[in-house]
């Protein structure tokens, strides 16, 4: 059977501000604690360890950088660091965990951050809708799944009951003012 | 009752278009059964044992007319004819067609309802009261607080895909008739000395696998934090509960986990970043909602209705069915009737379309339009005039819900159990049968007097064993459906778990070992002395001498063969 070697030159897509776009960002593997990773050429979304662990060296490449998070990391880590990072990742390892919507609500709400803030993992088109109120405005759908079909998701519903990060007004704050809907 | 807006109703036929979508993806093989599963539980579709089943909410038990006779259709038109009300305030139906299901939603849908987060893991329908609004003992009317709660967690971003479900129920009497210990969130409306109304909040009870009473985490909440608090709360379950065990994924397990201090820490930390934000409840959206749930236009009556009196006095029946069936209303010249969907013969909380119909046509007649579902699986007409007892009476007996037993032995919560539920280890429906027709003789059963018996199929605890006065556990015993029996669970402010008091039976014992146990209650209980009093009275000793005894070669044996 022939194998289909991944090239470098392969062009990612990913959905960016409700639109399909080729994305440039590489993402770097999670590495061993305490490991040094090697950090190719390019735009790198780190893991949060090798930020934390390299973060001299990450600055000093004077090229963008974006750090990811896991579904079981806490958004504190990088409250003071928000400002250094063009792109927030955060990695749904399943559909079914939703830590990284409260990590997505605290990384906008509570500590500002106003970059890219990507979803990666297990990111399905019935996620798209919830994970953009919680902030995400980047969404690498899984590759399996037809991206133009899960950018569709994030039109599900027009009216919304609780305030969240795209909108922080409660419907009961904005219900009698149709023009705001 | 709440009546939806043209904001609360594109959220719901939103809901119908997504969920149409989504099925059709299904079943066009765009979504593998893996990717399905989360969505279509989230709308409260199971695949069971013999069909799918669709749970549908009945937000804290309130029901119009309207309403109910779309459920009698839908029960008609999509499935055979009957429908199941759960001990959570929901309706099952048995056996609609997957491919059917986004049909029955939007005629859910025109009548203002939905299957929204009826299951999965996520914030489920909030219960309340089934006499809110009219009890006797109320201090706060708790139904515009639950459907407060309702809109919050309608597609709350954040709480979607949660450790493990995730259950709010609301009391605000001062009685606890919404089992509040035994949920993952319960909400007491309180009043403070000053007269304004607050929360006291409790956290981390629930049955199923380990029962646990839940815990006060604030005294009192001023109400207009309620969202926020809530939000911290589901906040700090949503990042911390655990993942890795479903078993102990439910956020009890986090309160015992992190002990209550540090839970409570943790929740009072969270909500300092959000109290007082956006989401603070307005004195305007209180006062918005609390409008829907006004009294209705009460006659004014004298307390005391001398016809009723005189059938009472002349109909032994009629005067046994008031007893147990009818309670206490706040309003002079009112009461509230609970119909029993308790008859003998018929699964608990089943009815067929025609009862429902039939049931709402009584509702227009005589208790302004509206029905209300208890978690004990009843239904209840709840502002019935006392002139209009007896005929309400009559009528119930004609639809076959007059069966004279709320509150006593026959009165069985039984979930749906093996018949249906593909999580069953054991049938619930013809235990509780058996016990019904073993106690057949009505005047026995008043004269043992109140009493629960509740069922569960397994572990997950649908049918609330625990807090039975005599719980029932189907377990599997090497691919066998066996029993195990617990003594003196009760419900409300003081609930207790009941104890386990042996060695489990077989199916076709169940009856005897019921018997046995009445028997041993009427013989050592003091003059009208319920049985959960005698039990605390006198433990579960004398019940296990009993019931034990004549069994003992085949307890031998079953401890042998272990």
């Amino acid at each position: 059977m022939l194998q289909r070697r991944p090239q470098m030159s392969e062009v990612r897509y990913i959905i960016r501000d409700r639109e399909v776009i080729a994305d440039d960002w590489q993402l770097a593997p999670a590495i061993a604690e305490g490991a040094a990773a090697h950090l190719p050429d390019g735009k790198l979304i780190v893991p949060l360890n090798v930020w934390l662990a390299q973060t001299d060296a990450l600055t000093d490449r004077k090229q963008p950088v974006g750090v990811w998070l896991d579904s079981n990391q806490d958004a504190a880590d990088i409250a003071n660091a928000v400002s250094n990072f063009a792109v927030v990742a955060v990695n749904f390892p399943k559909f079914a965990d939703g830590r990284g919507y409260s990590i997505a609500t605290q990384l906008r709400s509570r500590y500002g951050y106003e970059g890219e803030l990507r979803a990666i993992g297990d990111v399905l088109r019935d996620q798209l809708f919830y994970m953009q109120r919680v902030g995400f405005n980047a969404f690498a759908v899984r590759a399996d799944k037809d991206i133009h079909d899960a950018l569709k998701a994030l039109k599900d519903f027009s009216v919304t009951y609780q305030g969240s990060v795209d909108q922080p007004l409660p419907l009961f704050k904005r219900r009698r003012l149709p023009e705001l809907v | 009752m709440y009546k939806y807006d043209q904001y609360d109703q594109t959220i719901v036929d939103e809901r119908v278009a997504q969920f149409r979508d989504q099925t059709r993806r299904f079943l066009a093989g765009e979504l593998t059964e893996d990717e399905f599963r989360p969505l279509r539980l989230q709308n409260g579709l199971y695949i069971q044992k013999h069909a799918p089943m669709l749970r549908v909410a009945i937000p804290y038990g309130l029901l119009s007319t309207r309403q109910l006779r779309m459920l009698a259709e839908i029960a008609r038109k999509y499935d055979r004819g009957y429908a199941h009300f759960t001990t959570r305030q929901n309706i099952q139906y048995n056996w609609p067609k997957l491919e059917a299901v986004p049909d029955m939603l939007a005629d859910l849908a025109s009548v203002e309802m939905h299957a929204i987060q009826t299951s999965g893991n996520c914030i489920r329908n909030t219960t309340s009261d089934q006499f809110a609004g009219i009890a006797y003992d109320e201090l706060v009317d708790p139904r515009p607080y639950a459907e407060l709660i309702r809109q919050w967690s309608t597609f709350h971003p954040e709480f979607a895909y949660l450790p493990r479900k995730f259950k709010i129920a609301v009391n605000g009497a001062v009685e606890d008739r919404a089992g509040t210990l035994f949920h993952d969130i319960g909400v007491h409306a309180v009043r403070d000395a000053a007269g304004e109304v607050g929360f006291r909040i409790l956290v981390g009870g629930g049955l199923g696998r380990t029962p646990i009473l839940g815990h006060v985490v604030r005294e009192y909440l001023p109400r207009e934090h309620l969202f926020t608090y809530l939000d911290a709360i589901l906040r700090v379950y949503n990042r911390f509960g655990r993942r890795d065990n479903m078993y102990k994924a439910r956020i009890k397990i986090l309160v015992k986990e992190l002990g209550l201090n540090r839970f409570t820490a943790e929740v009072e930390a969270e909500w300092a970043n959000l109290k007082d934000g956006a989401s603070t409840l307005t004195q305007a959206e209180i006062d918005r909602v609390a409008a829907f749930f006004v009294d209705p236009q009460y006659a004014v009556l004298p307390a005391i209705n001398a016809e009723f009196e005189n059938h009472q006095l002349e109909n032994k029946a009629f005067d046994r069915w008031v007893s147990r069936n009818v309670f206490g209303h706040k309003q002079a010249g009112y009461a509230a009737v609970t119909l029993s969907l308790k008859k003998t013969g018929i699964a608990p909380g089943d009815a067929t379309d025609a009862q429902l119909d039939a049931v709402a046509d009584l509702a227009d007649r005589v208790s302004f339009g509206e029905v209300r579902v208890s978690h004990e699986q009843n239904l209840i007409l709840a502002d019935v005039r006392k002139s209009d007892l007896f005929a309400v009476w009559q009528k119930a007996k004609e639809i076959g819900f007059a069966t004279p037993n709320i509150g006593l032995l026959t009165d069985i919560i039984a979930c749906p159990g093996g018949d249906f539920c593909s999580l069953a280890n054991a049938k619930s429906i013809p235990v509780a049968e058996a016990i019904q027709r073993r106690f057949d003789d009505l005047d026995y059963l008043f004269d043992i007097g109140d009493i629960a018996i509740n069922i569960s199929g397994c572990m997950n605890a649908c049918g609330h064993h625990h807090v039975g006065h005599i719980g029932i556990l189907g377990v599997d015993k090497h691919g066998a459906e066996f029993y195990q029996v617990t003594i003196g669970g009760s419900q409300g402010l003081n609930a207790a778990l009941g104890k386990v008091i042996g060695p489990s039976f077989a199916q076709d014992e169940m009856a005897d070992v019921v018997e046995k146990l009445i028997a041993t209650y009427v013989e050592l209980r003091f003059e009208d002395e319920h049985f959960l009093d005698t039990a605390k009275r006198i433990g579960i000793e004398p019940f296990k001498a009993r019931v034990y005894d004549r069994k003992a070669s085949h307890v031998a044996a079953e401890t042998a063969n272990v």
